[in-house]
């Protein structure tokens, strides 16, 4: 696989930089935040960069910061490059489209496939999209690009409650239709699913994400059921846009070359998503809420919650537009996230007390955005985190500096 | 404009530590190294501390099928005392210095298991006694002590006639176990000194148990595996053992609190002259260790570390060893103030974690502690205050 990515990365490379000349470099130009489209838009809402009338056009997205993180006194700093995306899109014909983004995170580690799909236009409320598809559960999920958001991390309860970002291979239908200042869009999937490392992990709770891990998810799944994920959204472009969605099936392995392993068990995740931008104030609000229920098998530990539940909300204001140090179109932006999540709702059955593993916190930030597409963020981050049993929490706190561009 | 940056810039040069949070006191934390150890050892140290906290078994990983918790730290966090969550329930054994009955299960329950088995059930009629798990804080300092400066508080036909006996529980060691010089055997047998019956002789038995029983995780050491009684591959490997062991054997003792506290100075006079130190010894020291830092060290466990008869109310009917079912190691008071630090903001303690408060278990002390409980009743009400501030502070 990496030999591939290199080889397409390298040949990529070679036409981008053969096509110098910028009269033939065209940049599809983007407003990343204030984009009037739907959230489920943002695969296709990024800046491309196309090579003359070649029907192929590439782009991605960087992503580079420094910490400085304290835990109860004991502090750390280092610089990381959390992640480098790739898109490659294409217009095979006028109503069949391809795009993908390829992710190498922490400098190469790992190379991930996170969306590989074809699109095809029927209607504008029937499109069928096949391939490496992004859940819409959520919104994050699907627009999750760095340089979108105003915070070096991303948000917790979307990333370590829910898996963002989650992709999965299978088909699926979508559409969305435009009325005045209102939009509609839908948006239902079948993929292959999650596995039984839900619930059988090092991370000593109920945790999503561990079936990211599991690469043969894209070739065969874990149980042979299906993955459903569906969405519902309105906006209105006055006021804002409001997502639902949908994402359940049997995660488990409960059968094996014919013979019963354990019942079937499913995983069952609901989320409400919105963003609205104040008139008066011109201030961004977005925000994300979801709930998770696991089947976890009652002989097995409440360490491994059958309920959770998390979101954040971020709050960005932009304090200057204009030209700021020579840049045209800069702003600058106070802003403050918002994060909550409980990886296990419930109660100990031995006390009757409260199961806690939670984690709040919130993260001041000041960002410079020298162009929509580029931010320089500086965050402040404070955040407790309590064990299972609810013993003092771990305080956490430090400075992040980032700067997240799309190329 | 260039300012702000200018300003952020000397933020992020200048101001970083005071950004972050600042670290509690150490004397409120009951976890890191103690004093004296070698670069070497804290390397050692540390790695025993990332297999005790960090490492988490999964069904991948060794994990059951049949388990009571899946990490160390599942039971003693922070090193501190357990939460009834993850209490150990032991059955098998009705008489002493027989073996435990293994045809009906046990010796611990394991009443967790991974998806597709059934968790172990105790078999009706059968008594079981519930173990909260200990704070695992300065117990390389309880193993440097000899067997015979143990034996100088053991009075088992209370001689004295203080109506203090102090019984040792003599076990008989397992297959692994390597004697030093500081044991003393009896007819093959050692002293326990370590779980809530004194049934472990050292900490690597006490861990070699804990992964095997509370875990379902074998080793070399403990290959059976508890469901199937069938041996397994090891699923932790010695070397890992082994920095576990060295791990507890360097966890630095409790700090106390305000010593020089005039309510604290007093309760200590107070727990004295109602003679909970006949049992509750304050003051140990070490002698020579392979250890530099465990030797010559003296400490204040509040342990005797040996079984008395805590009365029928605390009488389970079940035993490990040589101790009697109503029989019950002297458990130490250092790091009790801590206790709720690790219990979710709440006390579990005695034994099964039955007393949610101090009094409480003062209260519930019998046997040969009745006449310590009788004195503690007959105190003052300030007197009861500060003997409770001293042991919090402990």
């Amino acid at each position: 696989m990496k030999n591939i990515f290199l080889i397409l990365f390298v040949f990529l490379s070679a036409i981008c930089s053969a096509q110098i000349d910028s009269t033939l470099l065209k940049q599809t130009p983007t407003d990343t935040i204030l984009s009037k489209g739907l959230n489920m838009d943002a695969v296709y809402n990024r800046p491309f960069l196309q090579v003359g009338k070649l029907p192929v056009s590439v782009g991605g997205y960087i992503e580079a910061d420094y910490q400085f993180i304290g835990e109860d006194g004991i502090n750390e700093g280092t610089f990381r490059i959390p992640r480098m995306t790739l898109f490659v899109a294409s217009s095979i014909h006028r109503k069949i489209k391809f795009l993908s983004e390829i992710e190498l995170e922490e400098g190469g580690k790992e190379i991930v496939i996170e969306f590989a799909a074809v699109d095809f236009n029927f209607h504008p409320m029937l499109n069928l999209r096949g391939g490496v598809v992004m859940s819409p559960i959520g919104a994050f999920n699907q627009n999750h690009d760095g340089p979108k958001w105003e915070f070096v991390d991303r948000p917790i309860a979307m990333t370590e409650m829910l898996p963002a970002t989650w992709s999965n291979v299978g088909f699926g239908l979508y559409g969305k239709q435009f009325n005045k200042d209102w939009a509609y869009g839908y948006e239902v999937y079948l993929t292959n699913g999650f596995d039984d490392s839900i619930i059988n992990n090092s991370e000593n709770r109920t945790f999503l994400p561990a079936s990211k891990s599991n690469a043969e998810r894209f070739e065969e799944s874990s149980n042979g059921e299906p993955l459903f994920t569906g969405k519902l959204a309105i906006r209105n472009s006055n006021i804002g846009e409001i997502g639902f969605s949908y994402m359940g099936g049997i995660y488990n392995t409960h059968e094996e070359d014919g013979i019963i392993l354990d019942k079937k068990r499913r995983l069952d995740v609901i989320a409400l998503d919105f963003n609205s931008t104040l008139p008066w104030t011109n201030t961004y609000i977005v925000g994300e809420w979801a709930w998770v229920s696991v089947d976890v098998p009652e002989t097995f530990s409440q360490q491994f919650g059958d309920k959770q539940k998390g979101g954040f909300i971020d709050i960005v204001q932009p304090l200057k537009k204009g030209n700021i140090l020579d840049f045209e179109n800069a702003v600058l932006n106070l802003s403050c996230r918002l994060e909550y999540v409980d990886w296990n709702v419930g109660t100990f059955n031995e006390t009757g007390g409260n199961i806690s593993d939670d984690l709040w916190a919130i993260t001041p930030s000041f960002s410079f955005r020298p162009t929509a597409q580029t931010v320089i963020r500086f965050n402040y981050r404070v955040m407790q985190q309590q064990d299972i049993l609810g013993n003092p929490p771990a305080k956490i706190g430090g400075i992040q500096f980032g700067i997240s561009s799309y190329f | 404009m260039i300012r702000v940056f200018f300003l952020i810039g000397i933020l992020l040069l200048f101001s970083c530590e005071d950004l972050t949070p600042s670290a509690p006191e150490e004397n409120e934390l009951l976890d890191g190294p103690m004093e004296g150890l070698t670069d070497a050892e804290n390397g050692l140290f540390l790695a025993g501390d990332i297999a005790f906290n960090d490492e988490v078994f999964s069904a991948g990983t060794g994990l059951g099928p049949l388990f009571v918790a899946t990490s160390c730290g599942s039971c003693h966090a922070g090193d501190g005392k357990g939460h009834p969550f993850t209490t150990l329930t032991r059955f098998g054994q009705t008489i002493p210095n027989t073996a435990p009955d293994l045809s009906i299960g046990g010796p611990q329950l394991q009443n967790r298991a991974i998806p597709g088995f059934e968790p172990e059930i105790i078999p009706a009629g059968n008594p079981s006694m519930q173990l909260t798990p200990p704070a695992v804080t300065g117990l390389g300092l309880l193993a440097a002590l000899t067997d015979a400066q143990i034996l100088t508080n053991a009075d088992p036909a209370d001689l004295d006639g203080n109506g203090i006996s102090g019984v040792p529980n003599y076990i008989t060691p397992p297959s692994y176990f390597v004697p030093l010089p500081l044991h003393q055997p009896v007819a093959g047998q050692y002293i326990g000194r370590f779980g809530k019956k004194a049934a472990a002789i050292d900490l690597l038995q006490q861990t070699v148990n804990a992964y095997n029983q509370d875990m379902g995780v074998t080793s070399t050491f403990e290959p059976l595996d508890t469901s199937s009684g069938l041996t397994t591959d090891p699923e932790v490997s010695d070397q890992t053992i082994n920095e576990v062991v060295f791990y507890l054997r360097t966890l630095k003792a409790p700090i106390q609190r305000n010593p020089d506290d005039a309510q604290i100075i007093n309760g200590n006079t107070v727990f004295n002259s109602i003679e909970c130190g006949l049992c509750h010894t304050p003051e140990w020291t070490t002698s020579t260790s392979d250890i530099a830092a465990l030797s010559n060290r003296t400490f204040y466990p509040y342990t005797d570390l040996l079984l008395h008869d805590m009365g029928p109310d605390l009488d389970d009917g079940v035993t490990e060893g040589g101790a009697e079912t109503f029989e019950w190691k002297t458990p130490a008071l250092w790091g009790l103030g801590l206790s709720p630090d690790s219990q979710g903001g709440q006390f579990f303690l005695m034994h099964d974690g039955r007393a949610r408060s101090i009094e409480e278990a003062i209260l519930m002390h019998g046997g040969e502690a009745e006449n310590s409980r009788n004195l503690y009743q007959q105190l003052a009400d300030s007197d009861k205050q500060d003997l409770i501030k001293f042991l919090e502070s402990l």
